[in-house]
């Protein structure tokens, strides 16, 4: 008897694995998104000298308390222009404070950036030799993470943002009084 | 004609000379030798199907140079896979350790090769039992 059910029940477990793969692909998720082994651990702690500001630092002592959000961006990833109109509507939106991580970028061409698309950020730390970003699991711009007010890292999120996307993966980690739009 | 065929030959032949990592080679060539041997096994998170010692990527050569870092300061190869394990996950390694999270990676090539004998061992205790009858060859 199992010898006429098998190639069915064979043929049917490869098309559940190939279904869930295009499943992916034809919802848009990004596929090329890893899991982060930092998801739920302690921020790692860092300390930059700020992007605009030359005598300023920005470091994880900055985010205590409070939930914030990391993003990591540069001036020459198409992802980051993508999103930055959105960055700016969050950061206008006061619900949570947005910080920046520079990343393998410089300083000259950074400040441009800002000055000529407006500044979402809170502060912007210049990580120029990406050795920062190789402790966060930094692997491609524009990367968002989301911090909670006791350190610990609640989401990643690889590629460009917006509000849908901010609403699904961002949101339902934040305190009602964050949550507000 | 001979000339240019012989030039041209040589220079098919220098193609796989041409090596992303440009930077020098490390002065002890016991570590340059532990080095080659770590980026052969990491794999470039930007560039999923290259090693970190064939992509260009910026992520590839940043991690490079750590790598370089962590071996004059005398870390232990196991001491840098953890490092990048512990920022990139499990993915980061071509050659993936035993956990949990990978268990189904070791596991599966496994159960197919216990499957496989199964089925080859009935196909023999099949045959063992039809009868001997080759009078016809």
């Amino acid at each position: 008897m199992w010898k006429y059910f098998a190639p069915l029940v064979i043929f049917g477990l490869f098309f559940l694995v190939l279904k869930v793969g295009m499943d992916d692909i034809r919802e848009g998720k990004n596929v090329n998104e890893l899991p982060s082994p930092l998801i739920d651990k302690q921020a790692p702690q860092f300390e930059l000298p700020s992007v605009t500001d030359p005598s300023a630092t920005v470091g994880t002592n900055d985010f205590a308390g409070k939930p914030v959000v990391l993003n990591v961006w540069a001036t020459w990833c198409v992802g980051c222009r993508q999103e930055h109109g959105f960055l700016m509507e969050l950061a206008e939106s006061g619900d949570v404070p947005v910080y920046g991580l520079n990343w393998r970028d410089t300083q000259p061409e950074a400040q441009g950036f800002l000055q000529q698309l407006g500044d979402p950020y809170v502060g912007s730390a210049f990580d120029g030799d990406g050795r920062v970003g190789i402790d966060w699991g930094v692997y491609g711009a524009p990367e968002t993470f989301l911090i909670g007010a006791d350190g610990t890292i609640l989401v990643k999120h690889l590629g460009p943002l917006n509000w849908p996307l901010w609403r699904e993966k961002f949101v339902p980690h934040l305190g009602p009084a964050e949550a507000s739009r | 004609m001979k000339a240019l065929l012989s030039v041209l030959t040589l220079l098919m032949l220098a193609l796989p000379a041409f090596a992303v990592d440009s930077e020098e080679a490390l002065d002890d060539p016991e570590l340059q030798a532990r080095y080659e041997d770590i980026v052969e096994q990491v794999r470039c998170l930007k560039c999923q199907n290259q090693t970190i010692k064939d992509s260009n990527a910026f992520l590839a050569g940043d991690l490079r140079r750590e790598i370089k870092r962590m071996l004059v300061e005398g870390y232990t190869d196991d001491e840098i896979f953890d490092f990048l394990v512990t920022r990139y996950g499990d993915f980061a390694l071509y050659n993936p350790r035993f956990s949990g999270k990978t268990l189904v990676l070791w596991i599966v090539p496994a159960l197919f090769l216990l499957g496989g004998a199964f089925v080859l061992l009935n196909i023999i205790r099949r045959r063992m039992a039809l009868p001997i009858d080759d009078a016809e060859d």
